[in-house]
């Protein structure tokens, strides 16, 4: 409701405006024979002032942002690799408060110090190669700094090396949630392609494949702390981004291709929720969340629930009306409950033979082992395979 | 041929003697006069914008307070978009992506270069018209239709494209990936490629005009910077829109004739699709490489104009008008081999991701140059504080503002973090959008007395100015932490997300900005229409500034000039010349005797 009272205020603002605009520049005639677009004194003294003000109000405005935005950005990240992005962004960061303060402080201050004057005249200086030289090389030396901290935080993320003590997950896309599937126990993940989907095995996985036998097939992601994870990513339909911003992580699933991110977790989530920043960050949400409540409740409809937090995988990449709404919960264990937890999980084999036995069973009383065999030659009708190493 | 173009200043005079009188028609609609195409594409230009600009302010609405119910959704949406006046996210997806591809291309490409290109050129070159009047006709009359197709798709039954103004297949492909990729999809498609042509006959057009009609004197290094922009802006859209309508075809191409371009594994509402071999990385790819040059020529032909506003209005020779130039052929190079830094983490191999980190932030470097070079030539200086010159300040402000955090997207280590998310909508809105739109403003204010013969309300201009600048910085200033908050861009709401609880109060403020600064363009537009007939008449040389197109008469006539047609004997930016009593000498005036060059 209030929000409609604010339209129609808004509303009836753009008429007056328009009304008032008319009356503004009608009124003018009379009083001013010569207004022309033309800047007199007068004018270049007024919006000399106004320029000096509204340098105040960019650095006003920073400051205020600082203080009462700042602590909303993402703080302590939650992998290995997180503290180097930090640090370059930290670096980043200073460098452009610089560029920006002094840059703004002399475009500002020159246009209200330099403001016209009738009869005066301007300094003539069409150029100066040594101020050129000296605002070309400067910036080019500090970008070079820049370009290789960057290139060189770069390699050490991207390029991933497959050492022995990595977890292997892959994270399937689709609108509009995720699945994860764990290696198993090889550390391999069995072949997969949309064109083995059927029934419950929902992510095309090549039940033949030996690789295939021990995947675990889950709705969230455990991952274990301390252990390098190596995702590998697929999308079935459209584009789709996997983003962990809590790790500094995030890359697009394509549909017809792998692609792959890895990092290491550092805190498990119930570590992370103890971080003194975070206890305060989720007071202040669920301090607001209780104010929506009572609103919610006063209108008969029903509170919101106290939010805890976690991490989260977001669909960053835009992939359909429900990509506002598409996520999964991350949860990282410590290993030995990692362990735990993945032992309890049924593999897909098992799955799908447990589907296709339930689907067979009231048919007939056929014995188990034949239906293994048929369940074999059901799976894959194309020949086509995708490589899932 | 160059500089000394007497074979086609005889030729245009003759066709100037023999000038009939012109209909209605030929005037105002099916005019081949380069006055008359720029005003077209100027008045074309502010409705689309109107459009654009309105269809932020109805998402923006929805982002402040989700899924409420608004009558002006239920007017403007009606009740299958809006059911009970709540926007629905379909519809929301779509107004989004409407309004980046109005703005982008309809508003800041083609309105942008379409006016300002067709104006100017002639007159501060000192031709009679484009090369060809034809194909300037030609050009805008398929700008024209192909925004009815785009305003058309606004109608169409399952809705307008809604997959991002970027429509990265496959989910621009399959209608049953999102209800705009049907027919709403195909009409975006048809509208684009005849958007493509009409920018390519006018990019065309510039050249030619630029290179062969110079009239006497005028070298290349005497051009004004304007003309250096729109040149060069040119020369990018020919080798880039191309490239963009090849992939506009292929896409056409996997929609509707079964073909794998950037289709493969898809499996999609219970069935798989036959499509194999193909990838969307390869269309985003095609798209960037127009896309990312596509931020420059939406920027140069801005930063061409400021140059000549601030250096009129500084009554200063600009500073470093070489490095001016060479940093636009810098920034136009390396344009073309940027385009990688939007797709760093697409899945493409992480080496070109160094490469294009590489490439991406050299390019802060002539963009430093020129940055720099706009603030000396304030210095010192005599400055007219009109609105043009506000409107030109603040570009620059902007510029800087949102440039510099093109440091951090352009680094693709810190891109992983920030990708896609309201970072990046604050850094291209304040270093394209606004400032472009600056651009353009500063534009209109400082031609609009060689436009229509009339001047603008002046004041009218500060109260525009000054309210557009604090809601600008309003908008988008707050966006940076948001993004570094990690929300995502093009979500229709975040309250699935209670860990984005506490940005909500920050998108209140960002939309009441939004609606403020959108409102209050009313101001611009009042004083833009009724000072076409009612605004005070202007004299020939308002600005007292330097450049050809001003000893043009106030009245247009075909060809421009009276007789013949003036004579270059300077660079554009003899302003306050040591030696001259007045603070201006027009490039039309010969050196006196001994008088030196002082600039190089």
């Amino acid at each position: 409701m209030t929000s409609l009272l604010v339209i129609i205020v808004l509303v009836l603002l753009a008429i007056a405006l328009w009304q008032l605009t008319k009356i503004f520049d009608l009124s003018q005639v009379g009083e001013y024979k010569n207004n022309t677009q033309v800047a007199d004194d007068k004018d270049n003294n007024t919006q000399g002032y106004l320029m000096f003000g509204f340098l105040a109000f960019i650095y006003i405005f920073t400051i205020y942002g600082l203080i009462v935005w700042g602590p909303l950005v993402l703080h302590t990240p939650a992998s290995v690799h997180g503290p180097l992005i930090d640090d370059l962004m930290n670096v980043t960061w200073v460098l452009i408060f610089i560029v920006q303060a002094v840059t703004q402080v002399l475009l500002h201050y020159f246009a209200f110090k330099y403001r016209g004057k009738q009869g005066n005249k301007a300094l003539y200086f069409a150029d100066n190669n040594r101020l050129e030289v000296i605002w070309s090389v400067i910036p080019a030396i500090v970008l070079a700094g820049l370009i290789l901290f960057g290139l060189y935080a770069w390699t050490n993320i991207m390029f991933i090396e497959d050492e022995e003590d990595t977890v292997t997950i892959e994270l399937y896309a689709q609108q509009f949630n995720w699945t994860a599937r764990y290696a198993g126990n090889d550390n391999v993940l069995g072949k997969a392609n949309v064109r083995y989907i059927e029934g419950v095995n929902t992510l095309g996985v090549d039940v033949e494949d030996p690789y295939a036998n021990d995947d675990v097939v889950s709705k969230e992601l455990h991952i274990p702390k301390g252990k390098k994870v190596h995702f590998k990513m697929r999308s079935q339909d459209v584009l789709h981004s996997a983003y962990m911003p809590y790790f500094r992580a995030q890359m697009n699933c394509v549909p017809g291709m792998v692609t792959e991110f890895a990092f290491e977790p550092t805190y498990t989530t119930a570590e992370y929720r103890e971080l003194p920043y975070m206890v305060a960050k989720v007071a202040n949400i669920n301090s607001i969340r209780t104010k929506k409540s009572a609103e919610l409740v006063a209108k008969g409809e029903s509170a919101l629930d106290p939010y805890e937090f976690d991490f989260l995988l977001l669909c960053n990449k835009i992939c359909g009306a429900s990509h506002y709404n598409m996520q999964m919960k991350i949860i990282v264990d410590t290993p030995e409950d990692y362990a735990k937890w993945l032992k309890k999980q049924t593999t897909v084999t098992q799955e799908v033979k447990a589907d296709k036995l339930a689907k067979l069973a009231p048919e007939a009383g056929v014995k188990t082992d034949a239906n293994e065999k048929d369940t074999a030659t059901i799976t894959p009708m194309k020949e086509v395979k995708v490589a899932m190493k | 041929m160059s500089a000394e173009g007497h074979g086609h200043e005889l030729e245009h005079d003759h066709e100037h003697e023999h000038h009939h009188k012109d209909t209605f028609i030929t005037k105002y609609i099916f005019s081949i006069d380069h006055k008359m195409i720029a005003k077209q594409y100027l008045i074309s230009g502010i409705v689309m914008g109107v459009i654009g600009v309105g269809l932020s302010m109805l998402f923006r609405m929805q982002l402040a307070w989700p899924e409420e119910s608004f009558k002006v959704f239920s007017f403007f949406l009606g009740e299958k978009f809006a059911p009970n006046g709540v926007m629905t996210n379909d519809i929301y997806l779509a107004l989004v992506t409407i309004h980046g591809t109005i703005m982008v291309f309809f508003v800041l490409t083609a309105a942008l270069s379409g006016t300002f290109s067709n104006l100017l050129i002639p007159l501060q070159i000192g031709a009679r018209d484009m090369a060809s009047g034809v194909l300037n006709m030609i050009s805008y009359w398929l700008f024209f239709i192909s925004s009815v197709v785009m305003i058309a798709s606004l109608f169409v039954e399952a809705g307008p494209a809604s997959a991002g103004w970027t429509i990265y297949p496959p989910l621009s492909a399959l209608p049953q990936a999102i209800p705009g990729s049907g027919m709403g999809m195909t009409l975006w498609l048809v509208s684009m490629a005849i958007f493509i042509a009409s920018s390519l006959l006018g990019s065309l057009n510039y050249v030619v005009t630029v290179i062969n009609l110079r009239t006497k004197g005028m070298s290349m290094t005497r051009l004004p910077l304007t003309i250096w922009a729109f040149f060069v802006t040119a020369i990018i859209g020919i080798i880039s829109f191309p490239v963009l309508l090849s992939a506009a075809l292929l896409l056409i191409m996997d929609r509707s004739f079964g073909t794998s371009f950037f289709l493969s594994d898809i499996y999609i509402a219970g069935e798989v699709l036959h499509n194999q071999g193909g990838s969307p990385v390869l269309f985003e790819h095609l798209f960037w490489f127009l896309g990312h040059p596509e931020v420059y020529i939406v920027l140069l032909p801005a930063l061409g104009i400021t140059s000549e506003v601030i250096a009129t209005n500084s009554r200063k020779p600009i500073f470093g008008y070489r490095a001016m130039i060479m940093s636009i052929l810098a920034i136009a190079f390396l344009s073309t081999i940027v385009w990688g830094h939007h797709m760093f983490i697409s899945g493409m191999n992480p080496f070109l991701g160094s490469v294009f980190t590489f490439t991406t932030l050299l390019i802060a470097i002539p963009s430093a140059v020129k940055a720099f070079n706009y603030i000396t030539t304030l210095w010192k200086g005599n400055l007219q504080l009109n609105p043009a010159m506000l409107f030109s300040i603040g570009l620059v402000s902007t510029f800087i503002t949102g440039g510099l955090t093109g440091i951090i997207l352009g680094d693709s280590t810190l891109d992983i973090n920030v990708h896609d998310t309201y970072f990046v909508v604050a850094h291209f809105h304040l270093v394209m959008g606004i400032s472009a739109l600056y651009g353009m403003f500063a534009g209109i204010y400082h031609w609009y007395p060689k436009m229509f013969g009339r001047m603008l309300n002046k004041n009218l201009g500060y109260v525009h100015f000054w309210v557009t600048a604090i809601c600008a910085y309003g908008v988008f200033f707050p966006m940076h932490f948001i993004g570094m908050a990690g929300l995502p861009r093009r979500y229709y709401t975040n309250t699935n997300f209670p860990l984005f609880d506490d940005l909500q109060n920050v998108n209140v403020l960002i939309t009441t900005f939004a609606l403020i600064g959108g409102v209050f363009q009313l101001v611009f537009l009042y004083n833009f229409f009724s000072s076409i007939f009612y605004g005070k008449k202007t004299v020939q040389n308002p600005w007292k500034s330097n450049t050809l197109e001003w000893t043009a008469p106030i009245e247009h006539i075909h060809g421009n000039w009276p007789g013949e047609i003036p004579e270059v004997h300077r660079w554009p930016y003899d302003y306050s010349k040591p030696g001259h009593d007045e603070d201006f000498v027009p490039q039309n005036v010969p050196m006196k005797k001994g008088e030196e060059v002082l600039h190089h």
